[in-house]
């Protein structure tokens, strides 16, 4: 007896592999309707703050350094108004042992894929949740395959993933390396099937708790060292876990002041499952790629319901230019004496532009870095785009068209952290909602939910749902 | 090129043709197969080029064309990007710069 292995057959089976290969029933969390209990979710099915410290310090995840930069800070006053010019700090998750925050997803991720007694993890990324289960599933002696779109159809891929498959098969994974394509779900549903290994997806509960402790601990930093909390913390945003997680870590410290910024390199225009825009872009992740369909739609993820919902903690989200990135990583680099890869410094470009605005009393945090190495690097990644016929000058990054050109700033005033309008993301995503589950009617738990999951008002709801001809009922 | 048995190989293989893609995938996508490389300890004795069998790092049995033997990682830190000199420069001079430190 032999299974239909074609795309709309495994496609198809998604629900039922799903199930064997997290662990987690769904459906309890839900009403049927729109609305899921996300907070029943995160309690019942993942962990407690102190559990995830314990679970993440046993293996030397967490606890990182908090670093002030202080030569960026007085950059930043160069530029800026009398007055202005925000302290900048940065939390160097780097120190996690495989090199980025996203350690301590995988951290809990794999622990509990232990716990429940799987004999392996699968993972879909290319990028440092990779190398991060990887490097965990070594430690608890789990097998790990490790899924990626690596390269085009002409077989050239990006440095940055290649480097990352490195990486995998450095800490004993198995890695499987595809072409550019949505199927890369397909490869990963029957590979989940034919192995009965745990689905360590970025997006479960567990996964996004993990986080949390990285919030909390700039809290707890911050309070020891300053004796206040930070006014602005700053989170490289794509799939939203990042954010989320940090979110709530920083809601538990009870530091409910804290301004939540999430930024993305802009990316508007390239299509990101274009076989030949695929090495057109000089970012894999912290893009808007990811950060605008995955704000819109979590629930587009590997899992059910996602655990990562930035729509429910972002306060402000901002673009940034892949030149004004790689100016900022140089400029760590040259005036910090600090060496980090380039996904980090998303965040860290948006911070030196948010800091001009703040006065020089108030305090904006980085809140993660990333390793950096040979494939890994602005050298590589900015060779790679000239031997795509990507144009990289100095100049205005205003002119910059992702695809076309890498415009490096030519002075650091220029680095300005644009605006994305949230009012339009959170109109996007309730529209999602109400064509995803088909209604002309919801009720007042939906309401309460669509509020909830916008950080936004029941008149916002009200007026998307007007818009729609949905009505409300009692 | 012969290859003995139980060395360590790199496979590739067609996961979709191009008829086989999801109905989403843009045009320029669409014209080409979804391919996959994959790592593994050859079963059987095979030269270059021929359709094999892998087992791989986690135990699994992967089929696929032979393509390479103990496969190396070619990334580098790329052709040398002489703008990014200049960027270091310019913020020392921005910070530090002026007579006092000539």
């Amino acid at each position: 007896m032999s299974k239909d292995m074609s795309y709309q057959a495994v496609m198809a089976r998604n629900n039922e592999i799903m199930k064997k290969a997290i662990g987690i029933d769904y459906s309890t969390f839900e009403s049927g309707q729109i609305r899921f209990d996300y907070e029943q979710m995160m309690r019942e099915t993942g962990y407690t703050l102190d559990e995830m410290q314990k679970i993440q310090g046993d293996t030397g995840v967490g606890n990182t350094p908090l670093l002030e930069l202080k030569n960026l800070t007085a950059l930043a006053r160069k530029v800026s108004p009398e007055g202005k010019g925000a302290r900048i700090f940065v939390k160097d998750e780097a120190s996690n042992p495989s090199g980025s925050f996203k350690a301590r997803r995988a951290a809990n991720a794999v622990y509990h894929a232990k716990r429940l007694g799987y004999k392996g993890v699968i993972a879909a990324t290319s990028g440092n949740y990779g190398a991060a289960v990887a490097s965990q599933a070594s430690i608890h002696g789990l097998k790990c395959i490790i899924v990626q779109e690596c390269y085009d159809s002409k077989g050239k891929g990006q440095p940055e993933i290649i480097e990352k498959a490195r990486k995998c098969e450095a800490y004993g994974a198995e890695v499987i390396q595809l072409t550019v394509g949505p199927e890369l779900f397909y490869t990963f549903l029957k590979l989940l099937e034919e192995t009965g290994y745990f689905n360590a997806s970025l997006y479960s509960p567990f996964g996004i708790a993990g986080v949390e402790t990285l919030g909390y601990e700039i809290a707890m930093q911050f309070r020891e060292r300053m004796g206040k909390d930070p006014d602005v913390v700053v989170c490289t945003n794509a799939g939203g876990g990042n954010l989320t997680g940090t979110a709530r870590g920083l809601l538990k410290a009870g530091a409910d002041h804290v301004k939540v910024v999430g930024a993305s390199v802009d990316l508007s225009g390239l299509h990101m499952a274009s076989d030949e825009q695929f090495n057109k872009k000089s970012f894999t992740t912290g893009h808007t790629g990811f950060g605008i369909p995955f704000a819109t739609w979590p629930d587009r993820s590997d899992v059910p319901r996602s655990a990562a919902r930035p729509l429910r903690y972002i306060d402000r989200y901002v673009t940034v230019t892949q030149g004004q990135v790689f100016y900022m990583t140089e400029t760590l680099a040259q005036i910090e004496g600090i060496e980090r890869g380039p996904a980090g410094n998303t965040s860290l470009a948006a911070a030196f532009s948010i800091a001009q605005e703040l006065d020089e009393d108030k305090i904006v945090v980085v809140q993660e870095t990333e390793y950096t190495g040979a494939g890994k690097h602005i050298q590589p990644q900015l060779s790679f785009a000239r031997d795509n016929g990507i144009e990289l000058r100095f100049g205005n990054p205003e002119e910059e068209i992702p695809g076309k050109n890498i415009i490096l700033p030519e002075h650091p005033r220029l680095i300005k952290a644009k605006d994305i309008n949230l009012n339009k993301l959170k109109r996007s995503y309730i529209n999602k909602c109400i064509d995803t589950y088909g209604k002309k009617e919801i009720n007042q738990s939906d309401l309460e939910f669509l509020v909830e999951d916008t950080k936004s008002s029941v008149e916002f709801v009200k007026e998307v749902l007007n818009e729609k001809e949905v009505s409300v009922i009692e | 090129m012969q290859v003995k048995k139980g060395e360590w190989v790199r496979i590739h293989n067609i996961v979709l043709t191009s008829e086989e893609r999801a109905p989403q995938v843009p045009d320029d996508t669409k014209k080409v197969p979804l391919e996959a490389w994959v790592k593994g300890f050859l079963q059987e004795d095979a030269q270059m080029g021929d359709e094999v069998e892998v087992k791989t790092m986690t135990g699994r049995m992967e089929k696929g064309k032979l393509i390479e033997v103990n496969s190396s990682y070619k990334h580098n830190y790329g052709n040398f990007v002489p703008e990014l000199l200049q960027i270091g420069m310019q913020l020392r001079d921005i910070l530090w710069g002026g007579e006092a430190h000539e």
